[in-house]
């Protein structure tokens, strides 16, 4: 009985890991067509950004849930206008451009910090299930989650932000005839997913070990999600992250964690066999 | 009666609310000419996307010589003899106008027969000049005969000609319809066209959509003194 | 006839080549032949996914995942067999199945480019991790203990093929990793220049076209696909050759990288730009090794961007498309073209 629970917080918990680590790739996949190969480098700043202030003396939480998204967010805009407008239209040269600037960053801040992990302690304790021991932190994740997933709802269907966007998802040139600015709506999308990977860092900062070259570890799991989501950003990320973390936690307990991944990557190149367009791209389809 | 070359039953398809093309009834005979109008979104190049596999029918049947090539893909329908210009030119455009009907030559010949036949089509279309361009360097109505080689170099049994006259000049028009009847005494041909003075020129039997069906199938005379056509263009060009 | 004719310059450029190989070890010191033999390994696998991105317009950006199994597969043969003749000819093999089955489910599926280019990644890295697991007794082929995040160590080098006694010099290894470059070359010159090859040009230029003139584009990108991860896998095997070692940094992100930007810089669409871009990206990452003043990940990122921004299609075809500029400047302008192409036909 104790294992089923653990077990089921386990799942609970990859689904709610699936959805924090994907959602800005999600964002900027839905918009504009392009996977962003920086994401990782975006969970990386934001979990630098937090370790970094709390050693500063400023409070973890406010660290990781305003500072790491803030900070990361600004970047995401700069390099939007630094670098992605020049490439609007050449969906390949804008990944190329973005795998270009992951190893700049990466490369900037092994030069500037080392290559040492550094870290913060977790700022929740733990809790008993009959005899195995578990952390308060992954219900916390699990809540930081579904909050995040509302918000992104509510913004989507009840603002005019919201409805832009959904215009946009659905034909880029719409943007024009609302009489937005389009090169306003892709710097927004793109600081609004790098603030949503800013986010996901902060909060990986206590139970990830925070170096330059984190990001690769979470990476292929978050362009599982997204490509077998597809490009609707509420329902492909929901559907593909509950149906993935499922997949994973199961065969991480049977096996290992990286086996689990291994059958996560089959599940999903099946499905892409099946569905091409990701599983929004067939049963969601122009939804949010 | 023998098998007809080509039979669409109830054909139809829907793109959610619209109905491109509503249960079509079809059928050419081998080595006939059909004309194929209707006015702009009536569901002509939706159509023969449906014959060439290029989209699959929410309802009903496409027979090729009695065999059911609904579900089919492209390259499928292709190696059954059927060939397209389509309406928006679809030509290799980073090789050489030699190279894409080269290309097309060489799915049923060896390299050297296909290279021979390439040359033969080349001066019948008077392109040799340009062969060695590259297509992408090419304008509109040159590129519509580049495709027309490509189509011819195949060697499809039914061709389907989607707009062959649109950008070209009075003279390229003529020799359009020159060529198409001179294909017919072969082959089969479907060509959609707008331009009604072209249609006088090569038509025998016109087959006229309307908003996804077919409104009137006659004789080309009878066709165009029809009231509902005249009204389905609103006078447009059809006086002409 | 026609063939060789359009292959002449190659031909002779092959032969200086391979004359410059053979007699590199006479007037080279054995340190820098070997920093040459990896230089021309790595050139192999640039050639891989020249081939197939260049003129296959596949976008696979884990190209290392086939370099890798490659390796692996080579030095797990090679510890078993004690011969280096079959366990080439498994580290082609290996590489080809799994590109046959990666490649089945991503083209038959009709995914996108972007598609493809974000699952090959994905898959490097998971094999990344996975190799990175199988530390520890449980992990083993044969005799070949895979050793996980410490790789295999002592794999035996190429021998005479029939004579598993006779181990290369280093200085052979280095001919036969020359030779086996510009073999890969040519014979990707002469696929190109076939018929296959033109209409896996045209398949990359109009997926609809060639399809509406009877070809399947799926089985030609396959089939590419899989001479792609056949080259890779031979790289994998020369470079292990060079090494005598083989660990999981292999698969890493950094390697599927830098493949892409020497792709990217040598040019898409030819064969001599990607080796180029490889030998001089190998030689700035030595460089930098050096220097240890910049960070190498940085340097390489900038570079990539600097191209995609600036100079998106290549060295390579940059330097030719300014070539091909002067000489219509200098010979009397548009009229020849048509001139010539009539003599021709
Ligand atoms: N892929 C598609 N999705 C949605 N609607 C389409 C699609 N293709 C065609 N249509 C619609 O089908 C109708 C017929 O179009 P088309 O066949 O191109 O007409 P025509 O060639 O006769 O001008 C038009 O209303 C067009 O908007
Ligand atoms: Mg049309």
């Amino acid at each position: 009985m104790d294992i089923a629970i653990i077990v089921g917080l386990d799942v609970v918990s990859g689904i709610a890991s699936l959805v924090l680590i994907s959602a800005g790739l999600a964002v900027i996949f839905g918009m504009m067509k392009i996977i962003n190969l920086a994401h990782g480098e975006f969970l990386m700043l934001g979990a630098y950004a937090t370790v970094l202030s709390v050693s500063a003396g400023v409070n973890i939480w406010f660290a990781m849930l305003v500072i790491a998204p803030v900070f990361v967010g600004l970047v995401g805009m700069i390099v939007e206008r630094c670098l992605i407008q020049f490439l609007y239209g050449r969906l390949v040269d804008s990944m190329l451009a973005t795998w270009g600037l992951s190893l700049v960053i990466v490369g900037g801040t092994t030069m500037i910090f080392g290559n040492t992990i550094v870290g913060v302690s977790s700022p929740l304790g733990g809790f008993q299930v009959g005899a195995y021991q578990s952390s308060l932190y992954t219900p916390f994740l699990a809540l930081m989650a579904l909050l995040l997933m509302t918000a992104v709802f509510g913004v989507m269907r009840f603002t005019r932000a919201g409805l832009i966007a959904r215009a946009v998802m659905q034909n880029p040139d719409m943007a024009a005839t609302l009489g937005v600015n389009p090169a306003r709506v892709y710097m927004a999308t793109f600081g609004l997913g790098a603030a949503m990977s800013g986010l996901a860092g902060g909060l990986l900062a206590p139970i990830a070990g925070v170096v330059p070259t984190m990001g690769a570890a979470f990476i292929a799991k978050a362009f599982i999600t997204v490509v077998g989501g597809g490009t609707s950003i509420l329902w492909g990320l929901i559907s593909a992250s509950g149906l993935f973390g499922f997949i994973n936690q199961i065969a991480a307990f049977l096996t290992t964690p990286v086996f689990g991944e291994v059958i996560l990557f089959i599940a999903a190149i099946i499905l892409i066999r099946l569905l091409p367009t990701g599983i929004s791209g067939r049963f969601f389809k122009g939804r949010l | 009666m023998s098998v007809p070359l080509l039979q669409t039953g109830g054909l139809t398809i829907r793109f959610g609310g619209v109905t491109a093309v509503d249960q079509v009834d079809f059928t050419l005979k081998e080595a006939e000419l059909r004309c194929l109008i209707g006015p702009n979104g009536a569901g002509k190049s939706t159509f023969f996307k449906l014959l060439t596999g290029q989209l699959h029918p929410t309802e009903g049947h496409v027979h090729l010589r009695g065999q059911d090539i609904s579900g089919a893909r492209p390259h499928e329908i292709a190696r059954l003899g059927v060939g397209i210009k389509t309406q928006v030119p679809n030509v290799f455009n980073a090789m050489t106008v030699q190279e894409n009907l080269w290309i097309a030559a060489r799915h049923k010949h060896t390299p050297a027969y296909a290279t021979e036949l390439t040359d033969q089509i080349l001066s019948e279309l008077r392109l040799t000049a340009i062969a060695h361009k590259e297509v992408g360097q090419l304008a509109h109505g040159q590129r519509q005969w580049v495709e027309i080689g490509t189509v011819l170099a195949g060697e499809p049994e039914l061709i389907l000609l989607d707009e062959p006259a649109a950008g070209m000049t009075h003279e390229e028009v003529e020799r359009t319809a020159e060529l198409i009847q001179d294909i017919n005494r072969s082959r089969a041909l479907v060509v959609v066209e707008h331009d009604m003075q072209f249609i006088k020129m090569i038509a025998k039997t016109v087959t006229v959509l309307h908003q996804g069906a077919v409104l009137i199938e006659d004789d080309v005379s009878r066709v165009l003194e029809d009231a509902r056509v005249r009204d389905v263009y609103l006078g447009k060009g059809l006086a002409a | 006839m026609h063939l060789l004719n359009g292959m002449r310059g190659a031909l002779i450029g092959a032969a200086i080549a391979a004359v410059a190989i053979l007699t590199a070890p006479l007037y080279i010191d054995l340190f820098q032949i070997m920093q040459l033999t990896v230089f021309a390994a790595m050139a192999v696998l640039a050639l891989s996914l020249g081939f197939i991105w260049g003129y296959g317009g596949i976008l696979c950006f884990g190209q290392t995942s086939f370099f890798g199994l490659g390796a692996y597969a080579y030095a797990v043969a090679a510890i078993n067999f004690g011969d280096s003749t079959p366990a080439i000819a498994l580290a082609i093999l290996v590489p080809v199945i799994f590109a046959t089955l990666l490649g089945y489910f991503m083209i038959y599926g009709g995914i996108s480019d972007v598609y493809l280019g974000v699952i090959t990644l994905t898959v490097s890295l998971i094999l990344f991790n996975l190799v990175n697991s199988t530390a520890g007794d449980f992990y083993k082929i044969g005799e070949a203990r895979l050793g996980g995040f410490n790789g295999i160590p002592g794999v035996p080098t190429f021998n005479l093929p029939g004579d598993p006694s006779y181990i290369l010099t280093p200085e052979q290894a280095w001919m036969v990793t020359g030779m086996a470059l510009i073999l890969v070359y040519l014979g990707l010159r002469v696929l190109i220049a076939s018929s296959f090859g033109r209409i896996i040009v045209a398949i990359r230029e109009n997926e609809t076209r060639a399809a509406l003139l009877g070809y399947d584009p799926r089985i030609y990108k396959l089939i590419t696909f899989m001479i792609g991860g056949a080259i890779a896998g031979l790289a994998g095997a020369l470079y292990v050759n060079w090494g005598a070692f083989v660990s999981p940094t292999i698969f890493a992100l950094g390697l599927s990288a830098q493949i892409i930007i020497w792709v990217i810089i040598g040019g898409r669409g030819t064969l001599i730009g990607p080796v180029i871009g490889c030998l001089l990206l190998q030689w700035l990452v030595t460089e930098i090794g050096a220097q240890q003043a910049m960070d190498a990940n940085f340097v390489l990122g900038a570079i990539l961007i600097v191209f995609v921004l600036l100079v998106p299609k290549g060295i390579a075809p940059t330097l030719r498309d300014l070539a091909m500029s002067r000489l219509s400047r200098d010979t009397a302008p548009a009229p020849t073209a048509d001139a010539t192409a009539k003599v021709k036909t």
